[in-house]
């Protein structure tokens, strides 16, 4: 025989997952989000979406070729990844240059100081986001209204969003139906004709996504559906005990990144839990953080910070959330 | 919908049954064959036949040494050309008989008629003795002495017997091939297995991509009392024992324990029939149904094989090695064993020649570990993949302990399934073994 | 305002006073009697913490030599023997200086030696690949090239030569035996490292008949007895097709290295003899070189 064998221990043949497929199909499932942001918001989210995916790309190409010296892997999508979440949470007449130092952020530091891909402990895109919003602030919260091409990246409209405005008229004391009739309707919502940042104002784009997720089995429903459970029973009881100061959950639901946030930046593979016991554990600890930040802390809107904290706490509910083992004895006490 | 199966995880690899249409025939009886004295889970049995003694067809040739052991006959009739040693499938040598074949001369106590014999007249304990002394071995591949199943330990009693008729792993059919072309003489066998058994209720577990296979043996089991077949979703790895208890009969063998803790008796098809034959016949285990098969192959058949058979011989009978093979497998895709050469004798626990191209064959570059959980999802026995083989790279003995690593049954679902192609596997099995080492010098 | 700034000092450094008297109190309660002379013996130790000794690190060896009646049988491999002496003298002891070893690979079959016969796709490991099967050439001994000896190595003393595909051993080694341990082919022997680092060794350890083992590989030792004949201080033994020379008796004559039909035997350090240069310079390692 003129060809060696290969001899390899089993099993000989491997499924039809790889990392590529995982990072592509999510990005795929992004794209109804990114033609609802440009149905929204026009030219702005296109220039926001290209400027993010284009730096975040470009720096994990430059740390890894001449700073790790390691292999360029960029092809695997991952930054890709990380560049359309980072701009789908940015307003999309944000400057150039703050997404560029944005997109830094999230690479640099969120992913490639842990180590790159596989390593990191916070979700890149969210750190990124999150130290442009602490950094920014001014800009990070002046959301273009939504007007399809209409809308202009430069001197656009701007306006507070309907979380916003909910905050700010609890705060001056309004009673929650009064502001209720101030800001676009639940259908509305739910549609995104709403401001907010980019990719955040559609659910139905975003449910899309998810579905789609859910059919090529890249995600378990485990997380998306748990933190909208434990938002809707915890805002739920708020609403019950004082409807006058708490919102109505679905309108928590709709509004915000919580959509965002639970389908495609709590699900990142790499900082959530690897049990689907631990997933339920982080999910309600997200949901849980979420709500309180948005009903009594400072910022109007918490899903990026509850995601950040509960990130923080994956290794060890990955310690503890063990499976249930087959064959565990059970009756030892 | 609606099909049992086991509750913990499992993959779904591509069936590629391509020989599943394809009718045993009789491989050519070899002009030499080489008898391994080690076919079977244990000690090598010892050779009891010398150089230049001459041998019939099912004529003990070695004998068990040790408890865990089991007999071996001739495969063929003529000379023992030399007790030496051959390269067996992972490339070390090992003891076995080497028979220059003459002829075809059978032992006369062997009925070779095919006339169906079903009444069962041997007692219990003539059964196992009989199927002790035949050799007979679980022929799904993990060779285990059948008769010590059959033997439970003092105060634990067998309830039911399975029958694995899942063959759930890809490419295989011999399994499939004997239900349908042995249909009744398994049926038979089962009924002999549960009298040595002294169980009243079998069940015959098959999954549902051998429908044919699952009609033919409800069909006969109307006939024979107790014996009930079970369609289960197609789900891998449902032949591992404790999967299939799980699947058919809603028990979970406890972590550590043996199927006879919650009273099962797990038996592969093929095995039933092998009883049959020797029970009913008289004949000894010197023959198996081996599955020739891969995507280029010419011809994937399904042969009766005598046991010493070279592999060569029988990848020349299914058309040869296409050109661009670049491995050869013994046994199933997801458990069997890569061949370093081809010239390795059948075994009684080769089930399979499975033949892959270049292109099929190399593994994946590996990536970096994304973290996706997806290996702790399939795991059958809810382990934690990803954490026991950074463990065992990381030398960390005692937490693989503690992580249950023993419990391990090295399905590759894991591996099968990871979207990074980590070694998942290769790990957990130097850890497993490890472990185990560790364990056994404790006490 | 100055009163604030007096009370913050005031009650800090109550804060501080009351902190150290409590831990003062603690320190006391749970203080741990040592012998002074292990953290000394420590001291002394090299800390490369190898576990060459036997122990599991330098402060477990201290403790165990400081506890210890005798310590002939103990040694720190990465110590000279000044340093052992001094220890010795130290805790009381005469220690005779024992003779520096290094590891040497048993094992010269390269790539153009050893012909593959197969091609191994598993994870890259030794102990991954020696427990799946013989490995990937006709020799089921001898190793395996994944580098687990290199792994476990914590002084860059041996690494994989890119063109022969096999371990090669510097004078970084403090013969810890980690490598040994490493290998599952065990093709790695502690040897003494003779005089002017020159040593005579069987590079081989197939113990199959000689023609199987020849077969394998052009440079493996086929038992033929001829060096165990020729070697005057018989130092050279044979047991199961395999030579093994014993370093305390061999003194270095290199009889064996010329009558060795297969260039299994392979000497190390020494001037090359005129007539058998080129074929010294095909079959020798690179080593301390």
């Amino acid at each position: 025989m003129s060809k060696l064998l290969n001899v390899s221990p089993s099993p000989h043949v491997a499924g039809s997952y790889s990392v590529q497929k995982i990072m592509y199909g999510v990005v795929f499932a992004l794209m109804p989000t990114l033609a609802a942001s440009v149905y929204f918001f026009g030219f702005g989210a296109i220039i926001v979406t290209l400027v993010s995916v284009i730096s975040c790309v470009l720096f994990e190409f430059l740390i890894q070729k001449y700073i790790l010296k390691s292999e360029v892997k960029i092809y695997d999508g991952s930054a890709v990844l990380t560049g359309l979440i980072l701009a789908f949470n940015l307003p999309s007449n944000l400057p150039v240059w703050i997404i560029i130092l944005g997109a830094f952020f999230a690479i640099a530091v969120g992913k490639m100081s842990f180590g790159g891909l596989g390593q990191n402990v916070f979700n890149p895109a969210i750190a990124g986001r999150v130290f442009l919003l602490i950094s920014f602030p001014v800009q990070m919260t002046s959301w273009p209204k939504p007007m399809g091409f209409a809308t202009k990246y430069v001197d656009a409209i701007t306006g507070a969003t309907p979380l916003g405005k909910m905050k700010e008229g609890i705060m001056n004391s309004q009673s929650v139906s009064d502001i209720m009739m101030q800001l676009p309707s639940q259908i509305d919502n739910f549609l995104g004709y709403m401001g907010g940042s980019m990719g955040e104002v559609s659910a139905i784009a975003l449910l899309l996504g998810f579905a789609y997720m859910l059919l090529r089995k890249i995600i378990t429903w485990h997380i998306p559906v748990t933190i909208f459970a434990t938002v809707f029973v915890f805002q739920g009881v708020l609403n019950i005990v004082d409807s006058a100061t708490y919102a109505p959950p679905v309108f928590h639901l709709l509004t915000g990144g919580l959509m965002l946030g639970a389908i495609f930046m709590a699900t990142d593979m790499v900082t959530s839990p690897m049990t689907h016991k631990g997933m339920v554990i982080y999910s309600i600890g997200i949901g849980v953080i979420t709500v309180l930040i948005r009903n009594f802390g400072a910022y109007p809107e918490g899903i990026s910070f509850a995601i950040l904290i509960m990130n923080a706490i994956v290794p060890i509910i990955n310690k503890y959330a063990k499976p249930k083992r087959f064959g565990e004895v059970i009756n030892n006490g | 919908m609606g099909l049992r199966t086991f509750k913990k995880g499992g993959v779904h690899p591509d069936e590629n049954k391509f020989s599943a249409n394809a009718p045993i025939q009789s491989a050519d009886i070899p002009k030499q064959v080489s008898i391994p004295l080690g076919q079977h889970i244990g000690a090598p049995a010892n050779a009891i036949v010398q150089k230049g003694d001459t041998v019939k067809v099912g004529q003990l040739i070695a004998e068990p040494n040790g408890f865990v052991s089991a007999n071996i006959h001739s495969s063929v009739s003529g000379t023992v050309n030399k007790i030496d040693t051959v390269i067996d499938a992972s490339g070390f040598k090992r003891p076995a008989v080497i028979i220059d074949v003459e002829g075809d001369e059978w032992l006369e106590n062997i009925d070779r008629s095919a006339d169906i014999i079903a009444d069962v007249k041997l007692s219990k304990e003539e059964i196992v003795e009989k199927i002790k002394s035949s050799g007979i071995v679980g022929l799904g591949g993990a060779t285990f002495p059948s008769h010590i199943k059959l033997t439970p330990p003092p105060g634990k009693k067998a309830e039911v017997l399975l029958i694995n008729g899942v063959e759930c792993e890809p490419y295989l059919t011999a399994d499939h091939r004997i239900m349908l072309e042995k249909g009744e003489e398994t049926v038979i066998g089962v009924s002999i297995l549960m009298k040595g058994a002294g169980v009243s209720k079998a069940y015959i577990g098959i999954e549902n991509n051998k429908p044919d296979a699952i009609a033919h043996l409800k069909n006969i089991c109307k006939k024979y009392k107790g014996i009930e077949v079970v369609p289960l979703k197609v789900q891998y790895p449902q032949g591992g024992e404790k999967q299939l208890i799980d699947a058919v009969i809603r028990r979970e063998v406890p972590s550590g324990a043996l199927p006879i803790e919650v009273g099962a008796v797990v038996q592969n098809v093929g095995t039933a029939f092998a009883v049959y034959e020797a029970v009913q016949k008289n004949k000894p285990l010197f023959e198996r149904v081996v599955t020739v098969t891969g995507k280029k192959l010419e011809k994937p058949s399904n042969f009766l094989v005598r046991i010493g058979t070279s592999t060569q011989q029988l990848i020349d009978a299914a058309g040869g090695l296409p050109q661009d093979t670049g491995k050869v497998v013994s046994g199933g895709p997801m458990m069997g064993k890569a061949l370093s050469m081809l010239d390795i004798p059948v075994t009684k626990g080769s089930s399979g020649v499975l033949i892959f191209s270049e292109s099929e064959s190399k593994r994946r570059k590996m990536e970096p570990c994304i973290r996706c959980g997806k290996c702790v999802g399939v795991c059958p026995m809810g382990l934690e993949p990803y954490l026991l083989a950074n463990q065992t790279e990381q030398k960390m003995w005692e937490q693989l302990e503690t992580d249950s690593v023993m419990d391990c049954i090295e399905c590759g679902s894991c591996m099968y399934t990871c979207p990074a192609d980590r070694p998942l596997l290769d790990f957990i099995r130097l850890g497993k073994g490890t472990v185990g080492k560790i364990m056994r010098s404790r006490n | 305002m100055s009163i604030t700034v007096i009370y913050t000092i005031v009650s800090l450094s109550a804060l501080g006073v009351v902190a150290a008297v409590i831990l003062y109190f603690v320190a006391q309660k749970f203080k741990v009697e040592e012998d002074p002379r292990i953290d000394e013996v420590e001291g002394m130790l090299p800390g490369a913490n190898c576990g060459g000794c036997g122990f599991p690190g330098c402060r477990s060896f201290a403790e165990n030599m400081v506890k210890a009646n005798d310590i002939s049988d103990m040694n720190c491999p990465v110590a000279d023997s000044q340093t052992m002496a001094a220890i010795g003298h130290y805790l009381g002891f005469e220690v005779s200086a024992q003779d520096p070893k290094i590891a040497v690979i048993k094992c010269n079959g390269t790539c153009s030696n050893r012909n593959k016969t197969n091609n191994y796709d598993g994870a890259s490991s030794c102990a991954i690949a020696s427990s799946l099967y013989a490995g990937d050439t006709g020799c089921s001994f001898g190793c395996l090239g994944h580098g687990d000896c290199v792994d476990v190595c914590n002084f860059d003393a041996i690494y994989i030569d890119e063109t022969t595909g096999l371990p090669v051993v510097n004078d970084n080694c403090v013969a810890c035996g980690a490598c040994i341990i490493a290998c599952p082919k065990g093709i790695i022997e502690l040897r003494k490292k003779g005089p002017k680092d020159r040593r005579i060794f069987v590079s081989c350890i197939n113990k199959d008949k000689g023609a199987v083992a020849k077969k394998a590989c052009n440079v493996a030792c086929i038992g033929c007895m001829k060096c165990a004949k020729v070697c005057p201080f018989e130092a050279i033994t044979i047991d199961n097709n395999l030579a093994y020379i014993d370093y305390n008796k061999c003194k270095l004559c290199r009889k064996c290295v010329s009558e060795c039909p297969t260039n299994a035997i392979v000497e190390v350090n020494f001037v090359p003899k005129k007539q058998k240069e080129e074929i010294i310079a095909e079959t020798e390692k690179p080593e301390n070189s």
